[in-house]
Order: C-alpha cells, then sequence, then structure tokens
C-alpha cells in the first residue's frame, strides 16, 4: 500500500524537511500556536490556557458544550487550547480534572463554566487552578441528582407525549409534526417575552394559549379536512412529516439558526443535601407539570368530553353511533394536546436551557419511545412511559457517554415494539 | 439577477455525484416502501453504514477501497438483518417508528466522542478515498472534461462514471427482479399479507430479502457519496431520509425509473432554489435576508410533500392502481 511505498522520494523527504527545521529553528521555538485545537473550520472559537502557578500544564482534556454542538480537546505543551464553534451562543465549557496533576484541582467556579460571546469571534475561558483537595461528587449524591432530573424531564416529557398519545388513540395518526409543537410553545414564549418585553408570567400563559390556539387551526385547516378526504394513516403520517418539515423551518426562517435564551434562564440553585442541587426552575417546572398532569386526568376522567375521547379510542364507530360528535371531540383533543406539548416546550427550554429551531425534533423520538412504552393510545401509559424514558436518559449518562443518553432510550423504544409492542398499560387487540 | 449564473448552477444539478447517491437511496426506498409496502424511515442509516463501512475499513483496517466499499454493503445488510429480523412482523406505522429510531441510534453511535479514534465523531473521515486507492483507480488522465454546465475535473467525473454504473445496474436489477416470480409475490404481500401467506409463501423471508436489497441499494448510495465528499455525521439525518422519500414520491414509489427521476428533479430544484432564492433577497424582490431565502427552499419542501401525497400520492409516473395498498 500507500505507507509501504519508502522508495518513493516524496514519502521521504516531508519528515527529512521537518527535522531540519527543527534543526535550525530548535527545539523550544517549534511548537505551533495550537497543537492541540479542533473545529478551526468554524468562525469562532473559544480559547484558554490552563496554567498552575505560572507553569502550563499540557494533556488536560477541555470539552466545550452547547446549543447541540460539543467538542473536546487537550492542552498542548504551553497548556493553551482552541475549540471551534458554530455559532456564537452560550457554550459551557468543562475541565476534566482527572486529567489534571495529582494534587491540583479547580478552585474557583467549578469544573464546568459558562462562556458567551460578545463582539469579538473569540472568547477565552481559564479556569484557577491551585493546590488543594480533590472533591469528588459521591456517587449516591449523582444518583439522587440525576434521579431528580430524571424526573423532571419525564414530567416535561409526559406533557409532550400524552398529547401525541391522545391523537393517535382518537384519530390513529402517528403525528411527526409533534416535534414542532413543542418548539412552537418555546418560540411563542420567546417571542412574547423577550421580543415583546411582557412580563413572564404573561407570556409562558399567552405561549400556551397560542399554543392552543395552533392545534385548533391545524384540525381545522389541516386533518379534519384531509380525514373527510379519506386518507389513509400513512398518508396522514407522511403528511405530518411534510408539515414537520414546514413548521421547523418556518420556525428556523424567524429566529434563525442560533440558541435563544428566556429570562431568567439562569435563576439561583438552591442546595438540597450533599452536592444534590436544584434550581428554582427545575422546582417550578416540576410544580407546574404536576398540577397541569393531574388536571389533565380530571379532565380525562371524570368531565363528559374526556369520557367520550376515552369513547373514541376504544371504538370510533360505535362512539358516533351513540352520539358523540367525533369530529368535535377530535378538534379538542388537538387543541388539549397542542397546548400541553406548548407548556412542555417552554418547560424544556428552562431545561435545557435555550431555545432552537430544532429543539422539539430532538425529543420526538423520545416522546415516541415514552408512548409507545406505555402503550400506543393509552394516555396515562404515555406518562409512565415519560417518566421511565426521562429517568432512563438522566441516569444512563451515569454509566455511558453522555452524548449517547438519547441511544439508550431508543433502544428501549425498539426492545418494547419487539417484545410487548402494545406497551406496558396498552391491550393486545391494539395491534393489528 | 444574473440569469446566467442560476440557469448554469441549476443544470449542473441535473448530473453530480450528490443526484446520483440518493438516486440510489430513493431506488432502494422504491424497493422498500413501493413494492415491499415496507414503511422504511431508516433510509439515513442505511447509507451512513455504507459510508462509514467504507471509509473506517479503508482507514482503520487498510483494505484496498473496493474491499471497503464491499464491507459497507455487507454492513447495510447485516442493518437490514437485524432490523428486519425482529421487527417485520409489526404494522406498518410501527416499522416505521423503529427504522427511525434505528437509523438515529446508528447516527448518535457514529457521533459520540466515545469512538473518535474510529468514527472521528462530529469532525467525521476523510482522506479515505487517497488511503485506499480510489483516487488513483481513476482511469481519466488529470484535466477538464465535458462542456457548459456539465464541466467536470477527472475526479469528478470518475466519481460520476462510476456512480452512474453502479447505478444502472441498481436499476437493471430493480427491473429484472420485479417481473420475476419474486417480484410478484413481493407485490402481492404488498397488496394482501394474508393471501399471499395462504399460498404457502413465507412472507417473512421474502420481506427480509426485500428489505436487504433494498437496504443495499441506500447503502451505495452511501458509499458514492463518501467517494464524492468526506463521511460525516451530520448529513444522515432524519431530514436526509424525509428528503429522499419526498424525491421518491415525487417520481412515483412504485415505479424503477420514477425514483431516479424523482431525484434529479429534486436536487435540480434545490439547485434551483438555492441559487434564485438569494438572488432574489439581494435584488430586494424578496424582503428577507440571505440565510432566510436558504431556509426557505426547505419550507418548500415541506410543503411539496404535503400537496404530494394528498393530491398525487402516486407520482409523476406512478399509477393510481398500485397505490391502493397506502391506506
Amino acid at each position: 500500500m500507500n505507507f509501504l511505498s519508502v522508495g518513493n522520494p516524496r514519502h521521504l523527504l516531508k519528515p527529512l524537511i521537518i527535522v531540519f527545521t527543527a534543526l535550525i529553528i530548535g527545539l523550544g521555538l517549534m511548537t505551533p500556536a495550537h497543537a492541540d485545537s479542533v473545529g478551526e473550520e468554524f468562525e469562532f472559537a473559544v480559547v484558554g490556557n490552563v496554567k498552575v502557578e505560572g507553569e502550563p500544564v499540557g494533556g488536560v482534556r477541555i470539552i466545550v458544550e452547547g446549543g447541540g454542538y460539543r467538542a473536546e480537546t487537550v492542552t498542548d505543551d504551553k497548556g493553551s487550547w482552541l475549540i471551534g464553534v458554530p455559532e456564537k451562543s452560550d457554550y459551557s465549557v468543562t475541565l476534566d480534572e482527572s486529567t489534571l496533576p495529582t494534587g491540583v484541582i479547580v478552585l474557583e467556579g467549578g469544573v464546568t463554566q459558562q462562556v458567551s460571546f460578545s463582539l469579538g469571534d473569540r472568547v477565552s475561558q481559564n479556569f484557577f487552578i491551585g493546590e488543594g483537595e480533590r472533591n469528588e461528587v459521591p456517587f449516591i449524591d449523582q444518583l439522587v441528582a440525576r434521579l431528580i432530573y430524571g424526573i423532571n424531564f419525564g414530567l416535561m416529557l409526559g406533557l409532550a407525549s400524552v398529547g401525541l398519545s391522545l391523537v393517535f388513540g382518537t384519530t390513529g395518526l402517528s403525528n411527526f409534526a409533534h416535534g414542532e409543537m413543542v418548539t412552537f410553545g418555546a418560540v411563542a414564549a420567546l417571542i412574547l417575552g423577550v421580543f415583546l418585553e411582557l412580563p413572564i408570567w404573561v407570556a409562558i400563559p399567552a405561549a400556551v394559549l397560542l399554543s392552543a390556539g395552533m392545534g385548533w387551526s391545524l384540525d381545522a385547516g389541516l386533518w379534519k379536512p384531509l380525514r373527510s378526504r379519506g386518507l389513509g394513516i400513512i398518508q396522514l403520517m407522511i403528511v405530518s412529516i411534510g408539515l414537520s418539515l414546514t413548521m421547523r423551518y418556518i420556525i428556523q426562517f424567524f429566529i434563525g439558526g442560533g440558541t435563544e435564551q428566556l429570562p431568567g434562564f439562569d435563576s439561583p440553585k438552591i442546595n438540597l443535601f450533599g452536592s444534590v442541587a436544584l434550581s428554582v426552575n427545575d422546582l417550578y417546572s416540576m410544580g407546574i407539570s404536576i398540577v397541569v398532569i393531574v388536571a389533565f386526568a380530571f379532565w380525562l376522567m371524570k368531565t363528559k368530553t374526556g369520557k367520550a375521547t376515552r369513547a373514541i379510542s376504544d371504538n370510533p364507530d360505535l362512539s358516533a353511533a351513540s352520539g358523540i360528535d367525533v369530529d368535535k371531540v377530535v378538534r379538542i383533543v388537538w387543541i388539549v394536546s397542542a397546548s400541553m406539548a406548548g407548556l412542555a416546550g417552554v418547560l424544556w427550554a428552562y431545561f435545557r436551557p435555550g431555545i432552537k429551531w430544532d429543539m422539539g425534533t430532538q425529543i420526538l423520538l423520545l416522546i415516541f419511545a415514552a408512548v409507545t412504552l406505555g402503550g400506543l393510545g393509552t394516555a396515562f401509559g404515555a406518562l409512565i412511559g415519560a417518566l421511565i424514558v426521562g429517568l432512563l436518559v438522566e441516569t444512563s449518562s451515569l454509566f455511558i457517554p453522555s452524548d449517547l443518553k438519547y441511544v439508550a432510550a431508543l433502544v428501549v423504544l425498539i426492545g418494547v415494539l419487539l417484545f410487548r409492542p402494545q406497551g406496558i398499560m396498552g391491550r393486545k387487540q391494539r395491534i393489528g | 439577477m444574473d440569469w446566467g449564473t442560476i440557469i448554469n448552477n441549476t443544470l449542473a444539478g441535473l448530473l453530480t455525484p450528490t443526484t446520483i447517491a440518493f438516486a440510489l437511496a430513493a431506488l432502494g426506498l422504491a424497493m422498500h416502501f413501493g413494492f415491499a409496502g415496507l414503511l422504511n424511515f431508516g433510509i439515513a442509516g442505511f447509507m451512513a453504514i455504507g459510508a462509514y463501512g467504507y471509509a473506517i475499513s479503508v482507514l482503520t483496517f487498510g483494505f484496498p477501497w473496493w474491499l471497503g466499499m464491499i464491507v459497507g454493503i455487507l454492513g447495510s445488510i447485516g442493518f437490514a438483518i437485524l432490523l428486519g429480523v425482529p421487527t417485520l412482523r409489526l404494522r406498518g406505522d410501527y416499522l416505521a417508528i423503529v427504522t427511525i429510531a434505528a437509523a438515529e441510534i446508528a447516527r448518535l453511535l457514529f457521533l459520540t466522542t466515545a469512538f473518535t479514534d474510529v468514527t472521528g465523531s462530529a469532525d467525521g473521515l476523510f482522506g479515505y478515498n487517497k488511503t485506499g486507492g480510489f483516487t488513483e483507480a481513476n482511469p481519466f488522465p488529470p484535466g477538464s472534461y465535458g462542456f457548459g454546465p456539465w464541466t467536470y475535473n477527472s475526479e469528478t467525473l470518475w466519481v460520476i462514471v462510476f456512480g452512474l454504473a453502479v447505478l444502472a445496474i441498481c436499476v437493471w436489477l430493480l427491473w429484472a427482479l420485479m417481473r420475476s416470480p419474486w417480484g410478484r409475490v413481493i407485490k402481492g404481500i404488498r397488496e394482501d399479507e394474508d393471501a399471499i401467506r395462504a399460498l404457502g409463501k413465507n412472507v417473512f423471508a421474502y420481506k427480509l430479502q426485500a428489505l436487504i436489497i433494498g437496504g443495499v441499494f441506500g447503502g451505495m448510495g452511501g458509499i458514492i457519496y463518501a467517494a464524492f465528499a468526506n463521511v460525516s455525521p451530520g448529513v444522515y439525518v432524519t431530514s436526509i431520509t424525509f428528503f429522499i422519500w419526498t424525491s421518491l414520491l415525487l417520481g412515483g414509489a412504485a415505479t424503477i425509473f420514477g425514483p431516479v427521476i424523482g431525484a434529479v428533479i429534486f436536487w435540480t430544484l434545490q439547485a434551483f432554489l438555492s441559487n434564485i432564492l438569494p438572488e432574489l433577497s439581494s435584488s430586494g424582490i424578496l424582503p428577507v435576508d440571505g440565510t432566510q431565502a436558504a431556509t426557505l427552499r426547505f419550507v418548500l419542501v415541506g410543503i411539496g410533500l404535503m400537496l404530494l401525497v394528498i393530491y398525487r400520492p402516486q407520482g409523476i409516473f406512478g399509477d393510481k392502481r398500485e397505490m391502493t395498498f397506502v391506506k
């Protein structure tokens, strides 16, 4: 192969030149400016130096993460590093303490710190490093923290999932545009709360109302006419894919490709015990989710419309024959589904944190996983499925690399469809 | 408005390595969906495995290019079996969700930093065409070939000729298969699975064979794309699957030439829109900025897909009677 063709003088020339230049310039000056830099194709970059008492430290692992982008590098002999980033948004920079020399730790600000770009194309992030005891977070603390995050994420996912499940139950549609309804809620809150500068406690309910209006108009303008045309469920599903693409890129058209923040996204943290801390937003988010889910459960179990919804999920023809106005109930289901998805979007924007044009698409498959796990078409099953998926996603990062955390949920999705396609709560006859 | 450049770039879109790669993927999807009735939403996964199989076996294991491409094809066969054995018994829309999830798992595994040494994580892989000898196997001496919008350097010409040859073989294979007894059974399964089962055929085996053949076409698409551009995990996202679906439905799902022509129309239209929309915005006819103009074409893809499925599900060349299985 090419490697073996040593006889070719061109292959010998390159190392010779390098050795020659090194001899002339002297070894000490030869280190390139950024020996270990990644993402140099990007216009913007996060840079820094790692030094302990003025002495550079090489081989320290640095990770930059944010807006769906992640890259890592190690510092060179001069202790410097550079990580190119695709856009001027907020990033978290993590220094891997285990790669520091023994007895040296990050003294201030923690191993993960936030950076944001101002005017320049580069932003620098240096860590205060010195001698000290490494503060290892005990495994049990990490686990508890992850479990709480998991419940929070699961509740949020539950808000989005019950809607998808209800729509599937009443109309048979696997709605691929559900992720965009999640994004829509977050973007509506962004437009009202940031661009129009309404107070956030007005902006969020208004965003949920707008989402409800979106659900109404989608059913009135698209799904109802298509049902009347007699389109099959596969056709409807592909239409929902087209709708998903359309909505996603319309959102990108208006807010661009970057990450936006809602007001108050970096709320103070409250220490619970040990090193387990929760932000005020997390607590609000869980509270809101629980209240809405309880209200939803009451609606579904006790009210007339809720009962009609369950009847249609069981047997649409029989429900229509017994005098239920199927179209009217389906319209309400779309409104409920869209407003809960919109609320989930707002909460997720705080959880991530950040609003991005494709944020809904990122969790669409997790929502599908939750719905399938619980049993397609069963609302409470979807809720339990969502909690399991949320816990799984958050705790799995204790055992597998964090950029693979969605994989665990997707594997569960496939596993459930294989071994128990009716899900945890579903009944067997649903599977045609 | 520089109409000369716009028309030139649009016509160039008719024949590029990208168009050929996506025509191959659409052909695979025609086998899956159009003929066998399998709702595969994971065609991007098949492409990714073909492309990574080729690149990794060349870069990590030092295989020559042709062996690397065979590894890529074997990889997509393996993916089809892995996916098909457990899921082909499921109902249509369940299969759709499983395949889209499997393709995402594959993409995330290529993207993760855990396997950076092999997959290059977010940076992807490059340089394998040179290392593996694909570039050296180019029979065309360096220079400029073709005329007008279809002017290529020798490297691009080599990829195009190679890709066209693969595409021609695959089209011929699909055509031959679909007029054989095997093809009639496949179409029968699409129309009524139980009737075919009653005739004593092993429906599951037939479906799996269809999934493998279509998967190989998809994998070849990924390989041709990799032979031209770098392998990057950002390419094999679910949007690409949906774009391939759009080109398939545009041409006609249950036809032989439909997917190829659909892909050509789709990518030519994309080339046209990506040239004319920024022009319209910079000359002030469209009141949007350049980035927004570039986004608009994907909005149009989504709207186009919806209109197509609603008003002409059989596509341009299709026969409505062939699409009664889409329920």
